[in-house]
Parts: structure tokens; C-alpha cells; sequence
């Protein structure tokens, strides 16, 4: 027996029109965290979903402990004791936490469930590791980092030995993160052995052992943690320099383009409202971030902002204009653009091509279409345009069905979209969720841009790198209130964690007085 | 060599070959089903079923007469597909639209064409509540339209009832068109001479029109992109702000309207006469398998309308040695099979895609 417990060799996976996996290999060591580095689009996905036996790589080997195995379907890999916590979380949300874990390898006598046995086993294993769940509650109404723990249960219960988290800490808070870096650890003492998709160079630094780094479906090579460095690791990555820190010039506000007064938005989970009250300004030439954990009442407030949900309490202007109960279409009509949370909800619409989800707010407009009928030539050099300068890269150019994309791609098609709008007022929501860092450059370079030319940007994220190194200004938001102002400039992640925990908050009053 | 393969790898032509490629399957399917009931004369029942449509001139000029509806029908169930929804009240909408014409022809005495667009009113009314409770209260558009087939065809029929100048003597059914209001029936433009036949009218045309006219409002303007939009992702569409609600109540409103044409052009050819009968009219049912087997393609649609048709006068041609019910257990199971369709297109890209691959290496 080899030192390598799964060895993935020289594997080739194509996709019409793309190459995913040319030539990769992959050695994962008993009881190390192996990262699996990699741009969007970068074949991370594909290589873990080959191993997982979701694709049959049309070219290579995997051998366990040494032995070649065929890995058909997802139940051969479990077979051999390999898990995997997708980046969508795969998780019957009417189902308890309890049958989500025993799913698929129910104990069972004469076809009715033991669900007593089972309900032991997963307390035990809860226990054991920390991964604090309620095994009653229903999927729906979890949190996201639950539902994850629900998902590593279920790897445990399973017996996998070799585990798979695939973009794992995207959705966390940061308290989360650590505490998932910290079971991560637990599991390596015990045998376990981990892959771990990331483009996040901390966590890497963090938690791995050794890095194996893609570009472009290639193999560029594999590296010790310890030997390395960020810069290091981001070169490989990339293929050129990054600079993590935004180059940036000091704001220079000028009129208010956004006033929001006292909005209340109510909750859809509970009976309280979601925003309670929100005042906030926005200026030309300024980046405000609204940074808080996450379902502290962002969404919401976004959503009564934007027009996806009426709100209940308050007044929204934009540029002097009354758009508290405007419509939509009239919201973006007067410059409002708004990088949506949800890209697969609201962002795209997966059915249609690349060309046609660029055009999304536009189709109206009389550059694509003339008494009603779609200049069909004017879309596709449009998001031929598009596709050039943002770098979206995808399999067929405009023709490409949006589904079929990477989701750091779809991303970019989206950001891409709202900020050649042109818009007075940006509005992004984590802009750059689940992309590498690379892009991230780019697209905090582009936002950047867009103050400069004196454009008002409102981010909101979770990010605390962002939150700090982006925004002019900083507002934190607390149960639906925002219950701190702070300059990037004067103040500390500690600082702002603190407000983000509730820890702290400046009195209403000394807020309204200013 | 390399043009076959860029065939195959086209979408289009893609989809077309798993249809065929399903329905010779459904065939071979019912040929076995015929050898089986009656060995002796299976032959001849084959050779009917598949011939009798092109064998003479008046059969095709019938194929062509029940295509027509067909076709609404499919283009109704197909519109709304294409928009996220499922119209199974095409029933109701098409005997909604078979009275709208059949009163202005009958009670009102007026000329076809008003009649024909009278039924596009009465498809259009009908598809509009199911549409309305859809985006109002969100209730299922299913179980509305179900409902409102029953409700359509009861309340025709009561209508029906209590107006005596449209029926005939017997008072089950309404008055012969030919007789009661000849400016009412569909011209015939000389066709009819031609074909030998009192079906051929200028109904086909009509219907091949309006798929076409669906076609370009569903793949060439911005009002089919909003409609699609919303069918596929209504959440994003809302964003994009487009007002979900409306295209909602708009997509069964034509859809309904599509049918409702569907039951005018049925009535209005002179041959039909709606009978009082407590049963839903099968021609808005027979529009689901015409959407699927055409993918919901409104060009594709004139195809399979017009083969379910050629299918159903090749079945009446097998008669009496095999009875209506196996020649409609046949064409069940070809539509059957061509919800497959699905299945072969992948088989067939698949097909491509080895041969590219074999390519390269011989490159190699």
C-alpha cells in the first residue's frame, strides 16, 4: 500500500466546446487536507464530480489504496468511502434533518424505518464532532450553516473516509468558517482524509496540508502549504500578478442619489418585520457598504429597495424622484441596477442564452428591439461585446445556454449586465460570491471605476475583506436596524465584528443627530 | 463526412430526428400489436393505417379537414407550455369558441369570418379565469381549467338548449350549417373542386397561418421573450421588471384564444354539428399530444398535427377488421413513444459526439 489513498491519474473530461480536465492528476495522502485551487471555470467542479462518479472522465485512471477502481455513480463512490458536501447542498428541504442523514442507507425491518438506531448513531456522531444539528427540525427552516452541518453528518454517518467539500465556506458567516476549519482539523487527526475546493487564499493558508492548483482545465502542479505563499499560490492560479488590496483614490461625494427613510420591510419567516426602520443615504462618487452577518435583514431591505417586495413603512428617493411604490422597470428606468444575491433566482434566467440573459433589462430599449420584434443582430454583438470585456467565459460565446456556465461565470455575465447599464445608483449584492480572486480584482476594480465616475454604489456583503478594502463607508446592520456608522479608514475587523455581533451599537439618538 | 456531423450536433435537426426516429419506433410497435389480435389481416391494416391517407385524393383533403383544430389545439397547449403553464382546459375553451361561432352563424346569421373571430372571443373568455386565479391567488392552473372544461361544456349546452333557432329538428345537435347559413361556412376556394372532396376548405391555411404568426411572436419579439421569460423563471423575469402577473393572464388568455379558433374552424367547415351531449369535446385533449410530440414548437406543431391526423383517417381506413379502439391504442402508443424523444436526442448527440471523437484520432 501506497501512501496516497485516492490517486486520481492524467484524467481528460470534455464538455461540448470545452475541455474541463486535460491531463489532470491528483494525489490525495492519508489524513491531510488536500486544497484544490482554481479559477471559475477552472475544472475544480468536473474533477471532484468524476471522482464522485457523477461524470465519466473519457480518459484516466483512480485508484484506491493503489487499486484501480471504476467509480459509475455516486453509489460506487460511497462504496469506497468517498463523501461529498456540494456547493448546492443536495437536501429534501420537507424532510427532517434526521431522514435527510439517513437518506438512500435508511436501517430498516421489514420496510419500516428504525429510526430510533439511527437517531443514536447521529447524536453520537453530533457529539463527537461538534456538529451541533436538531435532528427534528425541518430542512426549510435550518440555517444554511446547519444545513451544511447536515450535510457533513450525513458523509459521517456514511462511514466515508474520504470527504469532499466543494466551495464550502461561501455561504458561512465568518464565526462559521472557522468553525468548520475547525472540524475539518478534527476529522484529519482521526484518518480522514479531505479535498477541499476553494478559491479562498486564507482558508488555504488556513487548513491545508497541500494545495494542487488549475488553470484553464490543466494541471499547473501541487505544493506544499507550508513552502508557500498567497502571492505565490494566486500567481499559480491566475497565470500573473494579483493585488490583493483595491487601488483606490479617497472618495469624493457629491449629490445624494439615494435616500432611504425609516423603511420597514416585513419578515417572511416570522411575524416581526425584516428591516426595522432603515435610514441611510447614498451619495455620487461614494461606496456605502451595508456589511452585517447573514439574515440580519439585508436581503429584505434590498428587496424593499429594488421593488421585489412592497414595503410597508418609509420612503425610498432616488435622485430627487419619489420611488417609494414605483414599479420595477420604472426603478431601473430612472438608473437603478442592482446585482441581485440570488443569481439563480432573480440574476438569470437559466434557459436562455448568454445573449439573451444580457439583454434582461434591456430588451426594451430601443437598441435591441423595433416596433416589438428583437433586433436579434444587435443582441448578439452586444453580448459579444460584453462577453470580451467582462471575460465571461463559457463554451459556445452568446449562444451558450446559461445553465451550462460555471457559476463564477454567471457572475461575471451578471455583474457584467447591470454595471454596462450605466446606472446612477449600483446596487450590489455580494458582487462576488463564489468567484476566485482573480475576478475578484476585477470586479472591485470595475465597481471602483464606476465611483470614480461618480456613480453611487451600495454593496452589501458578508465579506469583511471587502467590506474594509471597498467602501468609503460603512454601515452595519443588526436585527433589521443599522445600529453603526464606521470609516474603513479608522477602524478594525475586530471593531467591526463587534457591531456585526450586536456587541455593540451607537444610541438612535446620537445616529439621528448626525 | 464533417457535414453530417455539424447536422447532428445542430439542435434542431437534433430534435427532429429523435421525433421520427420515436415514432417509427411506435410503428413497429403497432404492427407487432396488429400481428398479435389478427394475424391474417394485420398487413392490409398496416398498409391502411400508413397508406390511406395518400391513397386518395379526398382522404388527404379529410387528413388536411381534421388537422386544421388539431393544430389550434396543439399550437394552445403549446403557447402555454412555452410560458411555464399547463393549459388542459383547451376542451373548454374550444367548445367555448365552437358556440361563439356557432351562435353568430346560427342565431345571428353572420358571414364566417366574423364568426371565426367570435370564436377566438369565446376561446380567449375562457382561457382568461383560469389565467386570472393563476396570478391573482396563485391557484393552480390545472385544476381551474379542468374545472372550467366541465363548466364550459355544461353551460354551451344549456345555451344550446334554449336557443331553438340553432338546432336541428331533432333538437340533440345544431342545425346544418350548409343549410341554415351557407355564408357562414369557411370558403372552399375552389379546393374543394379540386380535391374532390366537401372537407378541403381554406381552414388549413388558416391554421398553418397562425402557427407561423405564433412562432414569430414567441422566438422573434420582445412580447414572446417577456412570456418565456416568465414561464421559465418567473422570479428572475420580475426582477428584470417585467410584470409577471399580466403575462401571466396573458399567455392563457391566447392560449384560450388559439383553442377557441381550434373549435370555429372545426364548426365553421359545415361538415360538424355540435351534439348535446354530457361529455367533454376530445379535440382539446388531443392538443396535448400534438404540443409534446413537437416539443411545443409552433412550426413543428403544423407537422405533428398534420401526422395524428393522417394517423386517425389511416385508423378509420383499418375498419372493420381492426376496431377503433386497438387503431386508438396504436397512435396512444406512438405519442407515448415520442415522449422519448427526449431520451433519442441525447442517444443521437451522443452519436455526434463519438464520431467526432473517432475523427480526431485518425487525425491523430
Amino acid at each position: 500500500m501506497g501512501e496516497y489513498v485516492i490517486e486520481m491519474l492524467n484524467i481528460t473530461k470534455e464538455f461540448p466546446g470545452i475541455k474541463a480536465n486535460d491531463n489532470v492528476t491528483l494525489q490525495l495522502k492519508k489524513g491531510e487536507v488536500h486544497a484544490l485551487l482554481g479559477e471559475n471555470g477552472a475544472g475544480k467542479s468536473t474533477l471532484m464530480s468524476v471522482l464522485f462518479g457523477l461524470y465519466q472522465a473519457e480518459q484516466g485512471v483512480i485508484k484506491k489504496d493503489g487499486v484501480e477502481v471504476k467509480i459509475k455513480n455516486p453509489n460506487d463512490a460511497n462504496a469506497l468511502h468517498i463523501g461529498m458536501v456540494h456547493q448546492h447542498f443536495k437536501l429534501v428541504e420537507v424532510f427532517s434533518v434526521l431522514e435527510n442523514i439517513i437518506l438512500g442507507v435508511e436501517p430498516g425491518k421489514a420496510g419500516i424505518v428504525q429510526k430510533a438506531a439511527a437517531r443514536k448513531k447521529v447524536l453520537e456522531l453530533s457529539e463527537k464532532y461538534g456538529l451541533q444539528v436538531d435532528p427534528d427540525a425541518k430542512v426549510e427552516n435550518i440555517s444554511v450553516g446547519m444545513q451544511q452541518r447536515v450535510e457533513i453528518l450525513k458523509m459521517l454517518y456514511r462511514d466515508n473516509e474520504i470527504l469532499i467539500f466543494d466551495e464550502p465556506t461561501a455561504v458561512l458567516t465568518p464565526q462559521e468558517i472557522d468553525e468548520l476549519m475547525e472540524i475539518m482539523r478534527n476529522f484529519t487527526k482521526e484518518g480522514k482524509s479531505i479535498l477541499f475546493i476553494t478559491h479562498k487564499l486564507n482558508e488555504i493558508m488556513a487548513v491545508a496540508d497541500r494545495c494542487t492548483v488549475l488553470r484553464k482545465g490543466k494541471c499547473i502542479g501541487t505544493v506544499n502549504i507550508a513552502d508557500t505563499t498567497k502571492e505565490e499560490l494566486s500567481r499559480m492560479m491566475v497565470g500573473r500578478d494579483v493585488e490583493f488590496a483595491v487601488e483606490k483614490k479617497s472618495a469624493q461625494p457629491g449629490d445624494t442619489v439615494l435616500k432611504v427613510r425609516d423603511m420597514v420591510v416585513p419578515s417572511k419567516v416570522h411575524a416581526n418585520n425584516a428591516v426595522k426602520g432603515v435610514s441611510l443615504d447614498v451619495h455620487a462618487g461614494e461606496i456605502v457598504c451595508v456589511a452585517g452577518i447573514e439574515g440580519n435583514g439585508q436581503t429584505e431591505f434590498v428587496y424593499g429597495l429594488t421593488g421585489l417586495e412592497k414595503i410597508t413603512g418609509g420612503s425610498v428617493e432616488l435622485c430627487g424622484r419619489d420611488i417609494t411604490h414605483a414599479a420595477i422597470r420604472e426603478r431601473s428606468k430612472l438608473g437603478m441596477s442592482h446585482i441581485p444575491e440570488d443569481r439563480h433566482k432573480h440574476g438569470l434566467v437559466l434557459d436562455y442564452t448568454l445573449a439573451e440573459n444580457m439583454v434582461l433589462q434591456r430588451y426594451w430599449q430601443p437598441e435591441f428591439q423595433k416596433h416589438g420584434f428583437i433586433k436579434k443582430d444587435a443582441v448578439q454583438k452586444y453580448a459579444e461585446k460584453l462577453i470580451a470585456e467582462y471575460d465571461v467565459r463559457s463554451g459556445q460565446g452568446p449562444v451558450t445556454i446559461a445553465r451550462s456556465m460555471s457559476g463564477g461565470n454567471q457572475q461575471k455575465a451578471i455583474v457584467a449586465r447591470e454595471i454596462d447599464m450605466d446606472p446612477n445608483l449600483l446596487v450590489a449584492v455580494q458582487p462576488t460570491r463564489g468567484m476566485d480572486v482573480g475576478a475578484i480584482e476585477n470586479i472591485h476594480k470595475q465597481i471602483v471605476a464606476e465611483r470614480d465616475k461618480g456613480k453611487a454604489v451600495l454593496l452589501i456583503s458578508l465579506e469583511l475583506d471587502e467590506v474594509m478594502n471597498l467602501s468609503d463607508r460603512i454601515l452595519v446592520m443588526y436585527e433589521g436596524e443599522i445600529v453603526g456608522e464606521l470609516d474603513p479608514k479608522k477602524t478594525t475587523i475586530q471593531e467591526l465584528g463587534l457591531y456585526m455581533a450586536g456587541a455593540k451599537r451607537k444610541a438612535k439618538e446620537a445616529a439621528a443627530n448626525e | 463526412m464533417n457535414k453530417k456531423k455539424s447536422i447532428l450536433e445542430n439542435q434542431a435537426v437534433n430534435s427532429f430526428l429523435a421525433s421520427l426516429i420515436s415514432i417509427a419506433a411506435g410503428l413497429v410497435f403497432g404492427v407487432v400489436l396488429l400481428l398479435i389480435l389478427k394475424p391474417e389481416a394485420a398487413m392490409g391494416g398496416v398498409k391502411a393505417m400508413l397508406g390511406a391517407g395518400f391513397s386518395k385524393l379526398d382522404n388527404f383533403a379529410e387528413v388536411l379537414y381534421q388537422a386544421a383544430p388539431l393544430m389550434l389545439c396543439g399550437l394552445s397547449v403549446g403557447f402555454a407550455f412555452k410560458t411555464g403553464l399547463f393549459n388542459i382546459g383547451a376542451s373548454g375553451q374550444y367548445t367555448m369558441g365552437a358556440f361563439f361561432a356557432l351562435f353568430c352563424a346560427l342565431q345571428l346569421q353572420l358571414p364566417w369570418w366574423v364568426c371565426l373571430i367570435a370564436s377566438m372571443i369565446g376561446g380567449a373568455f375562457w382561457g382568461l379565469f383560469p389565467g386570472l386565479f393563476k396570478a391573482l391567488f396563485n391557484v393552480n392552473e390545472v385544476i381551474t381549467s379542468i374545472m372550467f372544461n366541465w363548466i364550459g361544456m355544461y353551460l354551451v349546452n344549456l345555451c344550446f338548449a334554449n336557443l331553438p333557432k340553432t338546432l336541428a329538428s331533432h333538437n340533440d345537435r345544431t342545425a346544418n350549417l350548409t343549410e341554415a347559413n351557407p355564408s357562414a361556412v369557411i370558403p372552399k376556394a375552389g379546393l374543394d373542386k379540386l380535391f374532390h372532396s366537401n372537407y378541403m376548405s381554406i381552414s388549413i391555411f388558416i391554421a398553418i397561418g397562425i402557427a407561423v404568426l405564433m412562432y414569430v411572436v414567441l422566438q422573434k419579439t420582445t412580447f414572446g421573450y417577456e412570456l418565456k421569460a416568465c414561464g421559465m423563471n418567473r422570479s428572475a423575469s420580475q426582477y428584470a421588471g417585467i410584470n409577471a402577473k399580466r403575462n401571466i393572464v396573458l399567455s392563457m388568455v391566447i392560449s384560450g384564444a388559439l383553442a377557441g379558433i381550434g373549435g370555429g374552424l372545426y364548426f365553421l367547415a359545415g361538415a360538424g354539428q355540435y351534439v348535446l351531449v354530457k361529455a367533454l369535446l376530445t379535440r382539446g385533449f388531443d392538443g396535448i399530444p400534438v404540443a409534446l410530440l413537437a416539443n411545443s414548437h409552433p412550426l413543428g406543431t403544423i407537422l405533428s398535427s398534420f401526422f395524428i391526423s393522417y394517423l386517425s383517417v389511416g385508423g378509420n381506413a383499418m375498419q372493420p377488421n381492426f376496431s377503433t379502439e386497438t387503431i386508438n391504442i396504436i397512435i396512444a402508443v406512438i405519442i407515448y413513444l415520442a415522449a422519448f424523444s427526449l431520451l433519442m436526442k441525447n442517444m443521437l448527440a451522443g452519436v455526434a459526439r463519438r464520431k467526432k471523437e473517432k475523427q480526431k484520432e485518425a487525425g491523430k
